[in-house]
């Protein structure tokens, strides 16, 4: 479904992405993990066409989107859900997510917008019981909520997640998760997953990508991923070198 | 059956770009982890960053076996010690041994190849697998012993015996696969032979053979001993183990794991990829390996790639079988011999296996080539009539297929020196 390959990105002559390839087949959930700077965000806001990469290719279900508009690529199927989830604070949420659809809005496709909102309703019904309130006035999971709705309402093929757990409580967390995998088979998408959090974003994921300083420096499984001592240490917590000693 | 569907008929494309992303990430990895790899980029100058195409490897020198002596006994390790959960060492005939590690991972991915090898090869939960390889620092046991486990089959784990044990074992646990090389599986059919039993009331199906090369009339003379079907595996220790490439049913080239490894093949002398087809040295780039990650290692294996689709369905480019190694391949007055190619007209002669030794020598400046032939049941013959005609009648064999006059020695039984149970092949007495 997504294809990049050797996808440049610099930012006043500092690379911020190396030669990075990956793929997304349908259906997939994939999981990008990294630290802070090494290159998640710029990843996902090259592939949403908010930046200009300098060079590489990124195809969508074999079409090239390198070059599109962001609007024209939120046309073809790809939502993002920004990090820090920048929702319209003041609006409420019923009108936040009437937003999600602007791409399509029009007073003919009225009926098609309340379904796609009537369906995120069900399946989040926080949203629907607060739908009249202002967003500003949500919890965090729940705003984490309302922008993953937001998303949903652009009726995408491919999810864009950029931190979705940042800031909140892990039991938050944990639902944060489990919606994704619910919604990702109500709505049958593909998701490319950014994530510090770097364990509970795996465990729902088929795949996982490692990126160092620009660089994809590990491919594999997410149960591998799991198991890389490498990775436990850098980005699951694990403290190994209080474990062993040679 | 396909033990890895979704894999082993993966589309060109798609194949195309998960390499690509291995080997950019296997870069990166060997580039920041392994000292001697960081070294061999900043000499001659290439960035990690440069590559954009599969094609882009060409740029990387090659690793030899003696680079790997020359890091004995961790130095290509791309983690530390408490990641390796294995050690492993090839079974080097000469110098120091070649020391590989395997992480967690790298087991699980080793399990996995090797369970495709093994379906391809015909074998399903149901089988009864007889390993007859050595357990111990030599990894072929313990790949298929994983692989076939993996698969759900009974393994039995019987290591080197004596044949009459080997035997004993096949007859008694009903063993329907065997998984051994294909000198050891003669070995046991023939034992089976002068044991008066009758092959066809073994419970025998399928032979999984491999870690030496072998021909094609030495495969039809263990499948009608053993009334089995045989299939040819690859592997080596510095990549893996057993599971880089194996055969399918249709017995027509060896189905690599391209998702794993990257295989090229190479003119050993120009060091140039051949043309599509043509036989060369294989040469291995590990895309997934963890602990051991090795770029494009000179396996010393000559073969070449087959073209086209096999029937099966994998989409896995096929080799052919291993037609011997470089440090084999003869030169002699510009042609260019392989002793596989000595051996079958050996085996069409003599109408068995035949235990041979090249030697090279040089005559008041020209190059001359003996066979020395061990004689056997086969050929034994007090009539030196008889000897003669033979003798004859293979000088005159190998001066058709390799234009070569050659002479032909009998020599008596055993009497080539054998190391490990195999004959050095060929002796360069030229200088």
């Amino acid at each position: 479904m997504l294809v990049i390959r050797n996808l440049d990105v610099y930012y006043d002559k500092l690379y911020t992405l190396k030669k990075v390839s990956l793929h997304v087949k349908q259906g997939e959930i994939v999981t990008l993990i990294g630290s802070n700077g090494a290159g998640k965000t710029t990843l996902l806001n090259a592939i949403s066409g908010l930046i200009r990469p300098a060079g590489g290719s990124i195809l969508f279900n074999d079409e090239e989107i390198l070059g599109k508009t962001p609007e024209s690529i939120v046309k073809m199927g790809i939502s993002q859900v920004p990090e820090g989830r920048l929702i319209f604070k003041t609006l409420t949420v019923e009108e936040n997510l009437l937003l999600g659809a602007y791409s399509y809005y029009s007073i003919k496709r009225k009926r098609e917008v309340k379904e796609e909102m009537e369906k995120i309703y069900k399946l989040l019904p926080v949203l629907k019981h607060r739908k009249k309130q202002l967003a500003g006035t949500l919890s965090g999971g729940e705003q984490q909520m309302l922008a993953i709705g937001r998303a949903l309402m652009a009726k995408p093929k491919l999810l864009l997640l950029d931190e979705p757990s940042m800031g909140l409580a892990p039991t938050v967390i944990h639902e944060i998760f489990k919606y994704i995998v619910e919604l990702k088979n109500l709505f049958r998408l593909t998701v490319l997953l950014v994530e510090q959090n770097a364990r509970s974003a795996l465990k729902i994921s088929n795949r996982g990508y490692v990126i160092e300083t620009g660089r994809i420096i590990n491919e594999g499984s997410a149960e591998d991923l799991l198991l890389n001592r490498d990775i436990q240490r850098a980005y699951l917590g694990r403290d190994l070198d209080s474990e062993v000693k040679i | 059956m396909i033990w890895d569907k979704e894999k082993e008929c993966i589309s060109r494309k798609d194949l195309m770009q998960l390499q690509l992303e291995r080997l950019q990430s296997t870069i990166h990895r060997v580039y920041k982890n392994v000292p001697f790899y960081r070294k061999m980029f900043d000499r001659v100058g290439i960035d990690p960053d440069s590559f954009s195409s599969l094609e882009d490897i060409k740029k990387i020198p090659f690793t030899t076996k003696n680079d790997l002596r020359e890091n004995y006994p961790y130095g290509l390790f791309a983690v530390p010690l408490r990641e390796v959960v294995r050690i492993h060492t090839s079974s080097g005939t000469t110098g120091m041994p070649i020391v590989v590690g395997y992480t967690k991972n790298d087991i699980k991915i080793w399990t996995e190849v090797v369970a495709r090898i093994l379906t391809a090869g015909g074998i399903t939960k149901d089988d009864v697998v007889q390993i007859a390889f050595s357990y111990g620092l030599f990894t072929g046991a313990f790949g298929f012993h994983y692989g076939a486990e993996k698969i759900g089959a009974s393994v039995i784990p019987v290591s080197i015996e004596n044949p009459k044990k080997q035997v004993k074992i096949l007859q008694d646990y009903k063993t329907t696969a065997i998984v051994s090389t294909p000198s050891y599986a003669l070995l046991i059919a023939n034992t089976i032979i002068e044991l008066g039993i009758n092959p066809n009331s073994l419970s025998l199906k399928y032979g999984l053979l491999g870690a030496e090369p072998w021909s094609e009339q030495m495969r039809k003379e263990i499948e009608e001993k053993l009334k089995i079907v045989a299939t040819d595996n690859y592997g080596l220790t510095e990549v893996m183990g057993p599971g880089v490439a194996g055969e399918c049913l249709y017995k027509n080239g060896l189905h690599i794991n391209e998702d794993h490894f990257l295989v090229e093949i190479i003119d050993p002398e120009s060091l140039q990829s051949v043309q599509e087809g043509e036989v060369g040295e294989v040469v291995i780039t590990t895309l997934t390996k963890e602990a051991f990650p090795i770029l494009r290692f000179r396996t010393g294996d000559l073969t070449r790639f087959i073209v086209g689709d096999c029937p099966c369905g994998r989409t896995f480019r096929r080799i052919d079988r291993i037609m011997g190694r470089t440090d084999d391949m003869i030169i002699i007055k510009g042609v260019k011999i392989f002793p596989s190619q000595i051996e079958a007209i050996l085996y069409e002669t003599e109408g068995a296996h035949p235990n041979f030794q090249i030697i090279l020598d040089r005559e008041a400046g020209v190059d001359r080539m003996t066979v020395l032939l061990e004689m056997s049941e086969f050929i034994f013959s007090d009539v030196m009539k008889e000897q003669d005609m033979l003798v004859k009648q293979i000088k005159k064999r190998l001066l058709e297929e390799l234009g070569i006059d050659t002479e032909v020695k009998l020599v008596e039984k055993r009497s080539l020196e054998r190391l490990e149970g195999k004959i050095r092949r060929v002796i360069d007495k030229r200088e």
